[in-house]
């Protein structure tokens, strides 16, 4: 996979209160999540797309992460319009 | 609706549908590729049938784009199954998921609304993984006592997950994005950056024609042939070169990315002589493809499957005030040469 800017990414995860339930593994698509003893850990941040698919699906809420679009159309017309960044398309309601 | 071939149920009719695409699919498909009405394809959410389900088949969840819902029902061709149709306003999984519309309450709602407790005796639902950006598995499990399986990211997957008793490898977790999946995002990329290109076409099209502050239609014609081109290799270059190129231009963030290929096709088009006979107004078109370009290039991030919130608010940061510092430069420098 192609690797974007580095050292960027908001993902945090507090291992302490992880119960290594898997979830976050299950849920992302970029393999930035590693179980280790039980517990899970983050081995490959700069590859995190910040989705949001492992904090929406953690149990325990051990993880945060700002996420959204990563989209510079929708950058541009959340900016425009003074929303969050919003999918970007010619219409409101495409992708 | 010529993907419904029959009705199954006592109680209630559910529709019963294709596993193969026929030739309408497959033209929507290419309709929808290049942007055409592609609000327009929408399947009535619900719940459907393949084959010839019972209590114990498996119910997959999908969103209401037609493309989604084709890409799940010709992948499960020989199985017994239910498909749950979720109402994201036509929109495909993945980004729906994003905008919360493929997302835990409409999924909570239509396993309700379509009694699903009532259809199948097991308590496991199997939703796409790219929709988990949308839906809570603990909070779905909670409200309706469904265990939500993540299925593979993509629906080709699928057979070899079921034979795996649901489980998903590493491999079927994982977003990629290989060449044919960048080739088949470029005509959106195009159409979408169509009518921007076009009246800045028309505007130095026009402006052409003036020589000295005089207008000639044969200094617009002349002057037109290099604009068009020049503009034309720019909205290539940003549309398609790079999203092709991607893995391979030596930079992360996009904007970059493109500017290398603004840079390369102006060297190229200077060599060519086709960047016209006057240097200033050689380097004031560079200015203006590079800009351009490296716009395009960076709108690309949209349609990536990689790109975060945080990084390209940081590219955006230093690229956007130079493409503007660019394309200004290079406009305002080409339309005074006209009128001096």
């Amino acid at each position: 996979m192609i690797t974007y800017i580095k050292n960027v990414v908001s993902l945090k995860l507090d291992v302490h209160i992880c119960t290594g339930c898997n979830m976050c593994i299950n849920v992302c698509p970029h393999n930035v999540f590693l179980l280790k003893e039980k517990r899970a850990y983050i081995t490959n941040i700069d590859a995190c797309m910040e989705c949001g698919a492992c904090q929406l699906n953690c149990p325990e809420n051990a993880i945060s992460v700002l996420s959204g679009v990563g989209c510079a159309a929708g950058i541009i017309q959340g900016y425009l319009k003074g929303t969050d960044p919003t999918c970007g398309c010619e219409t409101d309601n495409c992708c | 609706m010529d993907y419904i071939v029959d009705y199954i149920g006592i109680d209630r009719k559910i529709p019963v549908v294709a596993t193969f695409l026929n030739s309408y699919d497959r033209l929507v498909a290419i309709k929808a590729r290049w942007a055409i009405n592609r609000n327009d394809y929408k399947i009535p959410p619900g719940i459907y049938a393949v084959g010839n389900p019972d209590e114990k088949a498996n119910v997959f969840v999908t969103a209401n784009y037609k493309l989604s819902f084709d890409h799940l029902r010709s992948n499960i061709a020989g199985m017994n199954a239910w498909i749950l149709v979720l109402d994201t306003k036509g929109i495909n999984v993945w980004c729906a998921a994003g905008k919360g519309t493929f997302g835990t309450n409409e999924l909570i709602n239509r396993i309700r609304s379509c009694d699903i407790e009532k259809l199948v005796s097991h308590r496991k639902i199997i939703v796409p993984q790219l929709g988990a950006v949308g839906v809570s598995a603990h909070e779905v499990k909670n409200e309706t006592g469904f265990k939500v399986i993540y299925g593979p990211v993509r629906a080709v997957d699928i057979p070899s997950f079921i034979s795996a008793n649901l489980r998903a490898t590493e491999s079927m977790r994982t977003v990629k994005f290989t060449l044919s999946d960048r080739l088949i995002l470029t005509p959106v990329e195009l159409v979408g950056h169509f009518k921007y290109i076009i009246s800045l076409l028309v505007l130095m099209i026009l402006l052409g024609g003036f020589k000295n502050s005089t207008f000639s239609f044969n200094d617009m014609f002349d002057s037109g042939i290099v604009v068009t081109v020049s503009l034309l290799c720019a909205y290539i270059g940003g549309a398609v070169i790079t999203p092709l190129l991607l893995p391979w231009l030596p930079a992360r963030s996009f904007a970059m990315k493109g500017l290398i290929v603004g840079v390369a096709i102006s060297i190229v088009l200077y060599f060519a002589q086709l960047t016209g006979t006057n240097i200033i107004e050689s380097i004031s078109l560079m200015f203006i493809i590079v800009a351009s370009t490296s716009f395009i290039s960076m709108n690309f991030t949209g349609a990536s499957t990689y790109t975060s919130l945080s990084g390209v608010k940081k590219e955006m940061k230093t690229a956007v005030p130079m493409q503007l510092i660019f394309f200004l430069t290079g406009l305002l420098t080409w339309i005074i040469l006209r009128f001096i």
